[in-house]
């Protein structure tokens, strides 16, 4: 058991975003309907885009194979429903750009039922070797949950030289709002537990652990309660501080190790998962169900009534949110992901994805900006970097768009947007903002020289 | 009916991008957070120095205030004084500034504090001297004697009894004050005469009027170190420092020296530590500077106080410091997180 006055492992720097969990916290996990159209993008993880293999008219069932991996980095889909394939062509997407995709009509009159016969799965975990298994989470189409949407197989994919040690799973869910990780934790702790176990044998690590910040307390007494004796698995109750969740910062909470810059998890032995990811497996292993839905947290003052939600991938989200009661009149902005890390939703009949963890909708109140003031160095954001830059020299540079300099004397690209600086700053200033601009028009000088 | 969002075409959706949480506190906010720490030594300079204190504070803002307004482009006039730093500035100068001062001299302060201190920098943010210093140092430069010459303490009773040469006119010589009485520190420099502790800490000696009482100074520090708006390293680092260099000599000297609680107590040490040392626009933005920062405004005030020509030395030791800032800042950059130092 875990003592409720110590803090709980952590990292140094950070800050303390209200999190507004109480909102969604307690709500089980419901399924939406079906609704009548789905739109599936084909690259809505990080990596080459899926590649179709159904055309216009073709009839699929749910959970059938419609775009086939197109490369190592990059990962199969699946229908999320049964169907009929209406249109393969450019669809809008969250950020209000056009995206190839496949557009799926729901059929009507359908069960909906899922079989396992529509799927390529082989569910004898057992006999896959290394190689095996990462092409069947290829073909599961599993990412990882928590956001990023980078295909899960690529990170198990580990050069004959390295080793990993330790599987370190991601319940951290440190951004304000969300509670799908927790739901899933709470209501499937089996399911997490088992996912652990057949990651852990098939990297051949030798011990996982589970952190979880200590918000949580009911998932982690759950996951505590189906821990069994002969599970080489920890769970850790993390200090509540905002970007407990980021990689680098969970693995120094945990393992008290500092990843250097420029290295990966595995490079020191460690290969780091998502709760949802991780359920995902062991749904996919067990049940031979590819990643077709998932969870989704629909919250913030916004939205008339919070939710967490089991959706189909694919789903429009202004269907989610009608299932939810809608909007309330004051709403500005819908943000797609963590208030402190998501994107804004530009239309709302942009599709949920594999990466989205919730549906969060804003009033005037949270959105409305009082003016930017100049920088008078006060140096908050410098205690909000988790990774110990320079937050007002940046933003100073950037500003100025003295964006080599930038990374010369102060590793902008070190930065992983996490915004705690500019949650962090009195003045307003849109700290970030500047950073994303650097990166980027540093990312094209690169590419340019190259 | 109600205006539902979903059921507009177009939702107009804002797309401000993440993060979307805020904390608090804003930049106006901080700054109201000063001048509530200011509350309790601006009641003491009333009390002890009536009538003359106010007028000088009122005089000093008013100068601050109408350069700041003159100063601003016409667009941004709306917002020009909305950040209520200028005012600050003219308050925090007029609380350095002694009780007989001619007040056309603490305008004239209060002006070039944010003329020369701010403004021609580029505004908030971007000057390297704290401002309300650099206008006290331009008037001791130009009027030595007048910026020398202290008024004795008194009490509420005598609120109304103005020193006679805060209203010399303009450019013309300010009259012989009756009632001038030397600082603890000249005192202590020139006749090494001590001053009672105690009166040093509740305030009624001669000095600037802002600066005597040493409990009314700290209860605005303390009140700063608690709501967390100022750095707590740099006064921490300046009181030590400045305690142990002075104890070291007194322990050389005790008739020649004074002991480390007069150092800390007496002049502007504490009013220099808790408001103006502080300032984060003059001082280093990391850590590890905050602590060089604050060891050398230690060092060097005790310095000039003991071995200089002047008895008192936070003025310069702070100004020096700010000098010293972005060289500092430049040599104190954090080692990033997985990288070497």
């Amino acid at each position: 058991m875990f003592n409720f006055f110590s803090l709980g492992q952590s990292f140094s720097h950070g800050v303390h975003p209200p999190h507004h969990k109480e909102q969604t916290e307690d709500l089980p996990i419901q399924r939406v309907p079906f609704v009548s159209r789905y739109v599936m993008p084909l690259g809505q993880h990080i990596g080459i885009p899926a590649q179709p293999v159904v055309k216009v008219g073709d009839v699929v069932q749910r959970g059938q194979l419609i775009a086939k991996p197109n490369g190592f980095i990059s990962t199969a889909l699946h229908s999320p429903v049964t169907g009929k394939i209406t249109d393969i062509g450019m669809h809008r997407y969250v950020d209000g750009s056009f995206k190839a995709a496949i557009e799926i009509a729901a059929d009507p009159y359908a069960t909906q039922q899922f079989s396992v016969s529509s799927t390529q799965s082989n569910s004898n975990i057992q006999d896959l070797n290394l190689d095996e298994f990462i092409s069947a989470v290829q073909q599961s189409g599993i990412v990882g949950m928590g956001g990023a949407a980078f295909p899960s197989h690529v990170k198990y994919s580990i050069p004959e030289e390295q080793k990993i040690n330790d599987l370190l799973v991601n319940g951290a869910e440190c951004e304000p709002y969300l509670t799908n990780d927790h739901r899933l934790m709470v209501e499937r702790p089996e399911a997490v537990l088992r996912g652990c176990e057949i990651l852990r044998q098939q990297l051949g690590a030798k011990r996982v652990a589970i952190g979880v910040e200590k918000n949580k307390p009911e998932s982690i007494s759950k996951l505590q309660q189906y821990l069994t004796a002969d599970m080489p698995i920890d769970i850790v109750p993390l200090e509540v501080k905002y970007p407990q969740g980021a990689e680098k910062m969970l693995i120094k909470s945990i393992y008290n190790k500092e990843l250097p810059a420029g290295k990966l998890p595995r490079d020191i032995g460690i290969a780091v998962n998502n709760v949802g990811t991780i359920v995902a497996l062991a749904d996919y292993f067990d049940q031979g169900m590819p990643l077709i839905e998932r969870i989704v947290t629909l919250a913030g003052p916004g939205v008339e009534e919070p939710a967490n939600l089991i959706v189909p991938i694919g789903t429009p989200i202004r269907d989610v949110l009608e299932f939810a009661g809608g909007l309330k009149e004051q709403t500005r902005e819908v943000i797609m992901g963590g208030p402190m890390m998501g994107s804004p939703v530009a239309d709302l009949d942009a599709p949920i994805l594999k990466g989205t963890s919730g549906i969060l909708a804003f009033t005037d109140a949270e959105t409305a900006r009082p003016r930017e003031y100049p920088c008078i160095r006060c140096a908050r954001c410098l205690e909000a970097c988790p990774y110990f830059l320079n937050p007002s020299r940046l933003a100073l540079l950037g500003k100025a768009r003295l964006f080599e300099e930038m990374q010369e004397k102060y590793n902008v690209m070190d930065c992983v947007e996490c915004g705690a600086c500019t949650f962090a700053c009195p003045s307003n200033i849109p700290i970030v903002q500047h950073i994303r601009t650097a990166k980027d028009n540093l990312r094209n000088l690169s590419a340019k020289n190259n | 009916m109600k205006n539902d969002p979903l059921k507009k075409r177009d939702p107009n959706l804002l797309l401000q991008s993440a993060p979307l949480l805020r904390q608090e506190l804003t930049t106006p906010a901080a700054m109201k957070e000063v001048w509530i720490a200011l509350l309790p030594a601006t009641a003491a300079a009333l009390w002890f120095f009536g009538l003359s204190a106010l007028l000088i504070l009122i005089t000093s803002i008013s100068g601050a205030l109408l350069t700041e307004w003159v100063f601003t482009d016409k667009q941004k006039r709306r917002f020009a004084l909305s950040d209520t730093s200028a005012g600050l500035t003219g308050l925090l100068i007029g609380l350095t500034l002694p009780p007989g001062l001619p007040l056309w001299m603490a305008f004239l302060g209060g002006s070039v504090s944010i003329g020369l201190g701010k403004v021609i920098w580029g505004g908030l943010g971007t000057n390297i001297f704290n401002p309300a210093l650099l206008g006290r140092a331009f008037l001791l430069g130009t009027f030595p004697i007048a910026m020398t010459t202290w008024g004795a303490a008194g009490g509420p009773g005598e609120f109304f009894q103005l020193h006679s040469s805060n209203l010399a006119l303009p450019f013309m010589q300010a009259q012989v004050d009756s009632m001038s009485a030397a600082t603890p520190l000249g005192l202590m420099k020139f006749e090494q005469q001590g001053t009672a502790l105690w009166s040093l800490f509740m305030g009624n000696t001669a000095g600037s009027i802002g600066e005597t009482s040493a409990l009314f100074l700290l209860l605005g520090g303390v009140y700063l170190l608690l709501r967390r708006s100022i750095d707590w390293r740099i006064p921490t680092a300046i009181f030590l420092t400045a305690a142990v260099f002075s104890f070291i000599m007194f322990l050389t000297d005790g008739d020649k020296y004074p002991s480390p609680l007069f150092t800390l107590f007496s002049g502007g040490l504490l009013l220099g530590a808790f408001f103006m040392a502080t300032d984060p626009v003059t001082s280093p933005l990391t850590p590890k500077g905050c602590w060089i920062f604050g060891i050398g405004v230690g060092f060097l005030v005790v310095l000039i106080r003991l071995f200089g020509g002047l008895p008192e030395g936070m003025l310069y030791a702070i100004l020096l410091m700010n000098a010293a800032t972005p060289l500092i800042d430049r040599y104190t950059q954090p080692r990033i997180f997985g990288r070497q130092a």
